[in-house]
């Protein structure tokens, strides 16, 4: 399998990644590459494999539900743009 | 022609955890904009999420109570999309394994007949925070305000199958869920915080076609009225579409509670691809036999079962028992207010009645009730006794009602309430009322024998009137024929 260079933009577009158009063949032949080793492992019989979630053998451990984070806005939001009245502020979005 | 619609529902119900779903942050309604966001919630680098137990033990409750097979082995995945409520660029979600597999809801209709939809699976996830267009930043910035406090509630969603087929169907399904998941105590069922929320996917299709039509998506819907009312607008609009010649394309619209109106989202340039896959971060969740058993051993009792004893030990009828079993705090209430008058029968109809209208005009919840069931069982208990009359009855609830009073019995004593049952008092008002209507005495007793029991409703009234409502009805009726058949 391989990717084309519409396919690389369409990628770099989900992925709100900007590509330089000098930049887009490369990419092409690069993640074309990466998709062939991902054929070449295609070939190996999985049947009766179940699908790996997770590499480690381990069991997620869970956590008591108790609060245990303070409320730290004015540090969390000193690293922002911008801020009002608590919100974060952000380019207007509407659906 | 004859069509048939065909619904689906996917459901997102916010679980009543104290913390978040990967981080110790608190889901209290109503805090201050992003005082409950922690660094896990905002996605900054570094964070690692850490499941919290009680979502997991409260998919699994919702699973045990829908009959569903739970997947002892889940798996949270990523789904990838931007937007600005969701810091991280992906949703943790699951999809190819999800806690609660196939499992199903039964649901009673109008005229009585029962139906079962059956449930695809539901999984575990994470809400995303919410944007906000309105404030002083929108004017004079253009600009969005984000909230990340909902960032990380857990939810579960639960997908059926498209075996409803109306709007009557969607609602009672909805109710029935509702019910389930108050009971279980897994989400406070607060339908105006978003507590419970409903995308409906609509499709019609002609009466005996065994293919789907095309179906749209409307989102979001936060009220049983509005998914009702949402329902019907789209199965007229596509319906109103195909017969003028068109074709319904599959879209995702929205609906306007407030102004009846539905439009098509502005359908997006390019279609989504959420690039799903597990999540690196998380290990697969692993539900051991112990605590699916500990779980099973903690199970109330269900909405069916607590029906079906309702109709058992009650002797209710089908109807109150619905009603009455439909969510746990109405449940309680009504066991509590039996407990107290020792009269199911009369409990279930003040809880219906007069209890349930004030509540309603209030918009007051039945836990927060003014009239606890112990005041309302020490009021019922005088109704039985003949200290009151139902009339009177419902003066004393109203005192109860405005907390003038904690008990029946105090209001009767304070106003002066009590029955007239003292034979001497009633005969002599009602010496009184004959004397003063003797023209209607004469008529009575020259009317036709058939005649006179409608006829006696005459100076019934009267009595009562001068007893302000007082007097006995039973005696009162009793001896005045006495009296007038003499």
């Amino acid at each position: 399998m391989a990717i084309d260079a519409s396919g690389v933009k369409k990628v770099a577009k989900l992925a709100r990644l900007s590509i330089d158009d000098a930049a887009v063949e490369v990419t092409a032949a690069t993640i074309s590459s990466i998709l062939e080793l991902v054929d070449s492992m295609q070939a190996v019989d999985t049947q009766g494999v179940e699908p790996l979630a997770h590499p480690l053998d381990a069991i997620q451990r869970l956590r008591p539900d108790q609060v245990t984070e303070e409320n730290q806005r004015a540090q969390l939001q000193s690293c922002a743009p911008a801020v009002e009245e608590g919100l974060f502020l952000v380019p207007r979005v509407i659906e | 022609m004859q069509w048939e619609t065909v619904i689906g529902l996917e459901i997102h119900v916010q679980l009543a955890t104290n913390t978040k779903i990967f981080s110790g942050a608190a889901t209290a309604f109503g805090a201050a904009p992003n005082t409950q966001a922690c660094a896990v919630d905002l996605g900054l680098p570094g964070i690692l999420p850490v499941v919290n137990e009680e979502a997991i033990n409260m998919a699994i409750k919702f699973g045990l109570g829908i009959d569903a097979e739970i997947n002892k082995v889940n798996v949270f995945e990523r789904k990838n999309y931007f937007y600005p409520d969701l810091p991280k660029g992906y949703q943790t979600t699951q999809l190819e394994k999800p806690i609660v597999g196939a499992g199903h809801v039964d649901i009673t209709l109008a005229d009585g007949s029962t139906k079962s939809i059956r449930i695809h699976h539901a999984h575990l996830e994470e809400d995303a925070g919410k944007s906000l267009h309105e404030g002083s930043f929108n004017g004079e910035h253009g600009m969005s305000g984000i909230d990340l406090n909902r960032a990380g509630t857990p939810l579960i969603e639960i997908v059926t199958e498209p075996d409803i087929r109306n709007a009557e169907e969607a609602v009672a399904f909805a109710k029935k869920l509702h019910s389930i998941v108050t009971t279980l105590g897994i989400c406070d069922g607060d339908m105006s915080q978003g507590s419970m929320r409903f995308d409906v996917n609509v499709s019609v299709r002609p009466t005996g076609q065994k293919a789907f039509g095309t179906r749209t998506e409307t989102k979001n819907l936060n009220s049983f009225k509005f998914m009702e009312a949402a329902i019907l607008k789209e199965v007229e609009r596509q319906i109103d579409l195909i017969e003028d010649g068109g074709t319904v394309i599959q879209e995702t619209r929205l609906y306007n509670g407030d102004t009846g109106e539905a439009r098509s989202m502005r359908s997006k340039e390019e279609a989504n691809d959420y690039r799903y896959f597990p999540c690196p971060d998380l290990l697969p969740i692993i539900i051991n036999d112990s605590r699916l058993e500990k779980l099973k051993a903690e199970m109330p009792e269900m909405p069916d079962a607590k029906k079906a004893r309702f109709i058992a030990d009650f002797d209710l009828s089908d109807y109150d028992a619905e009603i009455l079993s439909a969510d746990q705090a109405t449940a309680n209430y009504f066991e509590a207010t039996v407990r107290a008058s020792d009269d199911a029968k009369l409990s279930a109809n003040w809880i219906m009645g007069e209890l349930s209208r004030s509540l309603n005009q209030n918009s007051i919840a039945i836990s927060a009730s003014p009239v606890t069931a112990d005041m309302l069982g020490g009021l019922i208990k005088r109704i039985k006794d003949n200290t009151i009359s139902g009339k009177i009855a419902k003066e004393v609830f109203e005192v109860l009602w405005q907390g003038e009073c904690s008990t029946a019995d105090a209001v009767i004593e304070k106003k002066g309430l009590k029955q007239v049952t003292d034979t001497g008092a009633i005969e002599a008002m009602i010496n009184e009322v004959l004397a003063n209507n003797a023209q209607q005495v004469e008529n009575y007793r020259a009317a036709e024998k058939d005649k006179r029991s409608k006829m006696i409703g005459f100076f019934v009234g009267q009595c009562m009137k001068a007893s302000k409502g007082k007097a006995n009805p039973g005696m009162v009726n009793q001896i005045l024929k006495q009296k007038l058949d003499g």
